[in-house]
């Protein structure tokens, strides 16, 4: 069998196994157990002929936080959905508003959140956000009783098909304050 | 989308009730729903903002504030337990309508407007709430997208649900409550040897024998029980002086020895 041919079915086959994103140097790790010694931008040569490969198939190679993955296109879902009905993935408004807070202000603490949502944040929920481990404990902000500050994790991103924080949507431009204001001293 | 489509309207019978009846008079049936549909009283305000369909810096406040007064005191009729978040916007609110209805003096012009805390605060709130609705609809794993996986499974061990019928637990609640009158009847078996019953004996063996071996002042069947008994009947008796205990260095046996003392 051609080498690089070899190469990808590896990487194919690591990917569909692992069933969680892979760096490249994971990959190359494994490699190496087998005495194959590959350089990374190998083994992304290999990753891309995946994708050529993948390109017409309801499967794709996706870049997310932590790797990359094997998983079936968003077109495909639907059909899916049905079949592993999970009602877990059902999350309140409240929980969305709440993640929502800590990605685009991290690190946080409960009292960040408190002032923005104008209502108290359940344990129940930031306990689900950490069973998820959608979000980690960061810290402590340095005020009195010590709020323990909250952050997102990779996790979340790779939960969310991203790579970076920078690929949330933005967040809405607020209203400058004085501008609010004037307009507010003519009405 | 499917699960976490952007909900304009709350959700009422799994229709989306498309408009408030104007003096906003909720059905009492689907309030519960509302509150549920909504994720705090920042919320319930930016949704009787965008009703009116005016800009939140127009914000006319003794309307608002009337229906939000409204719409808790319904609540509150209807005995939904309120989170207190919701008591202290309507008195934010009401606070604010009281100083603007307060006519202001001209050198008091410089003073800021009681609504601007509020708007910024909304329109903080406004700008999270739209992002949490982007956020809602990106691709999700497990409900959007799946991970194309031939990892071996993690089996998460389950603890089986209990199956319980009334009769039984009516049945097990009875074995339960019944319970204690089985250690009562347990007490009395260890009265059977009491110490007391077993210094008399100790003592009628010594009458006929003047030194008697330790084992010979229980019965095999009484088990460790006995012994023990035993051993405090002697222990007493030797403290009150009516018994030597002896035992040999190189020996096991115990001996009782009498002290011939008599007895009170």
């Amino acid at each position: 069998m051609h080498m690089s041919e070899n190469l990808t079915n590896i990487v194919e086959s690591i990917l569909f196994g692992a069933g969680r994103p892979m760096r490249l140097s994971e990959i190359r790790t494994l490699l190496s157990t087998q005495n194959i010694e590959a350089e990374l931008p190998n083994i992304k040569i290999a990753m891309n002929a995946l994708e050529d490969r993948y390109a017409t198939s309801a499967l794709e190679i996706k870049e997310v936080a932590s790797g990359y993955r094997l998983q079936i296109r968003n077109e495909y879902g639907d059909f899916l959905y049905p079949l592993w009905n999970d009602n877990s993935n059902r999350l309140s408004k409240a929980l969305m508003e709440t993640i929502s807070i800590i990605a685009y202000k991290q690190p946080v603490t409960r009292g960040d959140i408190e002032d923005v949502r104008g209502v108290s944040v359940s344990s129940q929920i930031i306990r689900s956000l950490l069973d998820r481990e959608w979000i980690k404990a960061a810290g402590y902000r340095d005020v009195p009783g010590r709020p323990t500050l909250y952050e997102t994790t990779k996790v979340f991103l790779n939960d969310l098909n991203l790579k970076t924080l920078n690929d949330l949507p933005p967040l809405p431009e607020a209203l400058p304050a004085e501008e609010a204001l004037d307009q507010l001293e003519v009405g | 989308m499917k699960a976490q489509a952007q909900l304009e309207f709350p959700l009422f019978k799994g229709e989306a009730l498309t408009q408030l009846p104007e003096d906003l008079f909720i059905p009492p049936e689907a309030l519960e729903i509302y509150l549920e549909d909504f994720s705090g009283p920042m919320d319930v305000l930016l949704y009787l903002i965008q009703k009116k369909d005016i800009d939140i810096l127009d914000l006319d406040l003794s309307e608002i504030t009337g229906q939000y007064i409204q719409y808790i005191e319904l609540m509150d009729t209807l005995k939904i337990e309120l989170a207190a978040d919701y008591l202290v916007m309507a008195a934010t609110l009401a606070q604010i309508k009281s100083r603007m209805l307060i006519p202001q003096a001209d050198e008091e012009e410089e003073e800021q407007d009681p609504r601007s805390e509020l708007i910024r605060r909304l329109q903080e709130y406004q700008r999270f709430k739209s992002a949490s609705e982007s956020i809602s609809n990106l691709p999700r794993v497990d409900r959007d997208f799946f991970i194309a996986s031939a990892a071996l499974p993690t089996f998460k061990e389950q603890s089986p649900a209990i199956e319980i019928s009334a009769s039984e637990l009516a049945e097990i609640y009875h074995e339960a409550s019944t319970r204690p009158k089985f250690s009562a009847h347990h007490e009395i078996m260890f009265e059977e040897l009491s110490t007391q019953d077993r210094i008399a004996l100790i003592l009628s063996i010594l009458n006929k024998h003047n030194v008697i071996q330790f084992f010979q002042t229980y019965q095999k069947q009484e088990g460790k029980q006995g012994v023990v008994v035993s051993l405090l009947a002697s222990l007493d008796l030797a403290k009150d002086g009516h018994v030597e205990l002896i035992q040999n260095e190189d020996s096991n046996q115990l001996y009782i020895k009498s002290t011939n003392r008599g007895f009170h």
